[in-house]
């Protein structure tokens, strides 16, 4: 301790010598038996304010489904978070998926303008201010949001194209039922509406058993504000329904006595029953994102295979992944408790022979549903397992990826 | 013997007010002219449709100022979705293309979808009168309404969409309940 300090203060001085600009330590010497100090980052009144992550971290969002974003006229399209990176089960806020309905500017909105109106089949209709909201006993969850176009294809090329239209956040905010309760639902009431206030003031029906169940009237992501690309000041958390009903800068929930077929609905439109039944839940789905496609094993020797898996059918009970093409399968370890509706982080210890394979993971929810193969799912519609096939509904798939003898990763559907 | 009659009538109401009754006292309550400014959910009765009305013709003139800029002339040459089916009339609907004022099981649903989400990037700029007009145009295109049919709020609920109810219904959803049972296996 007493040997550092002469060091400290050489440092310190020959740091003021220095004129503003130079990375402060970047002279510091080996002094001593202390090992080299790393050059030091100069503190500014934005990064006391709210820091930021590493200049040596450079994971990034990629725009999803051949559209850029944002495009020539600053709209934003879909953007995929970097899951190839991710570590632990919460996607930080800057990186979350991004989904819009059909491209949008990011409204911006004055939370102290903003109001939540529920009306409709209740007995008291009543408009909350975000502060009203806050006044009220609060739930923070763990839930993923999924976007229902999160499909993997032959020409995807890493798991931030296959699956990136997915992400977890900590949520919190207030019960849609407690809000239900206080404005009193009328017998008869079967649905409710949720708008936006965005500019095509996206809604959708959505069954009130799900109101009363599980929906969360959201403020908080990850310990702070919702981000506006999130739905600032609210957003509607649908936990395990398709990522379209989280709806963003929730401005009105109505409550009908039948299916609205209001804006979203229309697009949800299908004519078999089968797959109908298929469009709001998510089902039990994973992926391994280390190692996955794009990236590179240095060589034989042990990794641990590290993943996602989520479900909207509730809470992930069992992981399993196989090193040999689907072969063979192995338990994996759940890391920390698998909450419901939330992204689960799983691992595998792997020693990797060095000789070519292909890895797969699959889960099992609390309901006992498993996560099907594309050939299963071809033979559960009775249809051809061939390049023509395309998974109904949302994509829940078992992802193949392929190890090559060099270490080199790829995706295993191309 | 009235207060014999009475009696109940009164308990039920005590009871369903208890049930009923806000425990937190947070929020106010909206007039009701805020809840219809602010409601623009059209549901399939069209009890929420404004008052206007408005003709094939007149949506004719609104849609070529407005709407043929992305949608193309007839509804079939731009770059947004197109209007109008190109697929013969004879063939199953399900087969003509996601067509909204085709496909849409409610005349409702046209003019909701017209009046929240379009001009893109001017929506809410439309009066009722030119949604109405419009949804007429688009339905009469679609050979779905006559060329003389007026539409209004009591008029447009009752137009027969082709879909009928050819469309899936939606399973009851239950929590804790694999969406779909025996899927895959």
């Amino acid at each position: 301790m007493g040997s550092r300090q002469p060091a400290r203060r050489e440092f310190l001085k020959s740091g003021a010598a220095l004129a503003g600009g130079f990375t402060l330590g970047a002279a510091a010497p080996a002094i001593g038996q202390t090992p080299p100090s790393p050059k030091m980052i100069k503190g500014d009144t934005d990064l006391i304010a709210y820091g930021q992550r590493s200049r040596f971290v450079t994971s990034v969002r990629i725009a999803h489904g051949g559209r850029p974003s944002p495009d020539a006229f600053g709209l934003v399209f879909h953007v995929a978070a970097p899951l190839q990176d991710s570590v632990g089960v919460i996607t930080p806020s800057s990186l979350h998926f991004v989904g819009t309905t059909r491209g949008s500017y990011i409204p911006e909105i004055d939370p102290g303008e903003h109001r939540l109106m529920i009306h409709g089949l209740v007995d008291r209709p009543l408009t909350f201010t975000v502060e009203d909201l806050k006044r009220l006993p609060s739930v923070t969850r763990l839930h993923f949001i999924e976007c229902a176009g999160n499909r993997s294809s032959r020409r995807a090329k890493t798991v931030q194209e296959t699956h990136g239209m997915t992400s977890c956040a900590e949520w919190t905010g207030v019960l849609l039922s407690v809000l239900l309760k206080e404005c009193g639902v009328k017998g008869g009431a079967s649905w409710f509406v949720a708008e936006g206030s965005e500019e095509v003031k996206g809604a959708s029906s959505m069954p009130l058993a799900k109101a009363m169940d599980d929906c969360i009237v959201a403020y908080g992501m990850n310990g702070e504000a919702l981000r506006p690309q999130q739905g600032f000041p609210l957003r509607l958390m649908v936990p395990g329904f398709e990522g379209i009903f989280h709806t963003k800068y929730l401005r009105r929930i109505k409550v009908v006595d039948r299916y609205y077929m209001n804006y979203n609905d229309f697009g949800h439109m299908d004519n078999e029953p089968k797959e109908a039944a298929l469009g709001y839940q998510i089902g039990p789905k994973s992926v391994i994102t280390f190692p996955s496609a794009g990236q590179r094993l240095p060589g034989r020797g042990f990794y641990e295979i590290s993943g996602l898996a989520w479900s909207g059918g509730g809470a992930i009970k069992k992981v399993e992944v196989s090193t040999d093409g689907g072969k063979h399968w192995n338990n994996a370890e759940i890391k920390g408790t698998a909450q419901r509706m939330a992204h689960t982080r799983f691992g595998y210890q792997w020693d990797w022979d060095g000789r070519e394979t292909e890895l797969q993971s699959r889960c099992t929810d609390e309901l006992g549903s498993v996560q099907p193969s594309r050939e299963q799912i071809a033979k559960y519609w009775n249809k051809p397992f061939d390049e023509t096939f395309s998974v109904p509904g949302l994509d829940n798939s078992i992802q193949p990826w392929r190890v090559a003898s060099d270490g080199s990763v790829t995706n295993g559907h191309a | 013997m009235g207060m014999l009659r009475v009696l109940p009538f009164v308990m039920l109401m005590g009871v369903a007010a208890l049930a009923q009754s806000p425990r937190y006292g947070v929020g106010r309550t909206p007039t009701p002219e805020e809840i219809r400014a602010w409601d623009i959910s059209i549901g399939p009765t069209g009890e929420e449709l404004p008052p206007g009305h408005g003709t094939v013709k007149e949506g004719a003139l609104v849609y070529r100022a407005k709407c043929a800029g992305c949608h193309g002339a007839t509804g079939l040459e731009g770059t947004a979705p197109i209007l109008k089916s190109k697929v013969a009339k004879d063939v199953d609907l399900w087969e003509r293309g996601r067509i909204l004022p085709l496909r849409a099981p409610f005349a409702t649903t046209v003019w909701d979808y017209i009046n929240r989400g379009m001009p893109l990037n001017r929506e809410g700029t439309l009066t009722a009168d030119e949604v109405y007009a419009l949804t007429a145009f688009l339905l009469y295109i679609n050979d779905v309404i006559p060329e003389e049919l007026t539409l209004d709020a009591t008029s447009l609920p009752k137009v027969k969409m082709p879909i009928g109810d050819n469309y899936a219904p939606l399973p009851e959803w239950k929590p804790r309940t694999p969406r779909l049972k025996g899927y895959p296996y």
